[in-house]
């Protein structure tokens, strides 16, 4: 069903110095901590992360919860924070998609796109063959989920002794990282003039509209970046 | 309250799932040649650089109890880092949150 050999290839290339554990694992002790002093249990916890896995979403979830905003508001604005995902999902599914491999392994592992396991697929990705690479990608996005769980759990355990400090310390390293990685994905005119068109316009849009400046400042970077990059090529 | 968490843990879920569902939907008819591809390839990097941008800048919670100045100084040195140590990802995330002690002591 799954092929074993590629998913532990993939499931282990977070073991390498390199790897967004790191990174991901104290955003999500952040996260845990945070969560236990909202007033969560250690299921609920725990069962957040297991079903939203997607950093940005929780954080809304949280602040939402703590102003006692209603339902409907938090599926609006966990939507539009979260949209990303969308573009990210469309942007590497072509990639993995092959005639012999079922559909659900698509539906299911498609849960598992965030940013660190989407980075990674997209620098390894033509390391595996076609066929192969959805078992690949099961693999990675297995290994970074259970980090996220495991960060949880750790966040919601030592909450206690967490000081201001270290949170703010814990808070850094996850953009930074993120920052990083995408600066070293700047291989073609494209990546690089979205990278930096969209690091510039989300926050600039922010001034007009805090909810909808990541939509609107990724489109407009997105698609002037690609329109330039097209006719640099020809 | 724990019955109105585990309804907003379900909504998150649903409004988080939602995209990536229909992303693998869209993605059964983009061949990976096409322009269309290309397009979303850009949207996906550029919506990344938008929201860590906007972590960096205007962040919420913990964050953004650091001055503005410290944040930008920790940005550009953990970039120079990054080049200094030949793309290395470790060294940067980790000294950012040592300069960020150091500095958010002084400041």
């Amino acid at each position: 069903m799954i092929n074993s050999k590629y998913f532990f290839k993939g499931f282990n290339s977070i073991k390498k110095m390199d790897s967004p554990a790191i990174a991901l694992g104290c955003c999500f002790v952040a996260i845990g901590a945070l969560l236990k002093n909202l007033g969560f249990n250690i299921q609920e916890s725990i069962f957040s992360t297991l079903l939203i896995y997607a950093l940005p979403g929780s954080l809304v979830m949280a602040e939402s919860l703590l102003v006692g905003a209603s339902l409907l508001n938090i599926f609006l604005a966990v939507w539009l924070v979260n949209a990303r995902l969308y573009p990210m999902t469309v942007s590497l599914m072509p990639l993995l998609m092959h005639k012999s491999q079922p559909r659900w392994k698509y539906y299911l592992s498609c849960h598992f796109i965030a940013v660190s396991a989407w980075l990674i697929m997209k620098s390894r990705y033509q390391s595996v063959e076609k066929k192969h690479r959805i078992d690949f990608w099961i693999g990675i996005g297995t290994a970074t989920w259970s980090v996220a769980i495991l960060g949880t759990l750790i966040g919601f355990l030592s909450a206690d002794f967490l000081n201001k400090d270290m949170m703010i310390g814990l808070a850094i390293v996850n953009p930074v990282y993120f920052m990083c990685m995408m600066v070293g994905a700047m291989k073609t005119i494209q990546v690089s003039l979205s990278v930096i068109l969209g690091a510039i316009l989300g926050p600039l849009f922010f001034f007009i509209s805090p909810e909808w400046s990541i939509l609107y400042g990724g489109f407009s970077a997105g698609t002037i970046a690609f329109f330039i990059g097209e006719l640099n090529v020809k | 309250m724990s019955n109105s968490i585990i309804l907003a843990i379900l909504v998150t879920s649903l409004a988080t799932y939602m995209s990536r569902f229909l992303g693998v939907v869209s993605s059964e008819k983009i061949k990976e040649t096409s322009k269309l591809f290309r397009w979303f390839n850009c949207l996906a990097y550029s919506t990344l650089a938008a929201l860590i941008a906007r972590t960096i800048i205007f962040p919420a919670g913990a964050l953004s109890e650091i001055d503005y100045l410290i944040r930008f100084i920790i940005v550009i040195i953990s970039l120079l880092i990054f080049y200094v140590f030949k793309r290395n990802l470790v060294y940067p995330t980790f000294f950012s949150a040592i300069i960020l002690a150091i500095l958010s002591s002084y400041y």
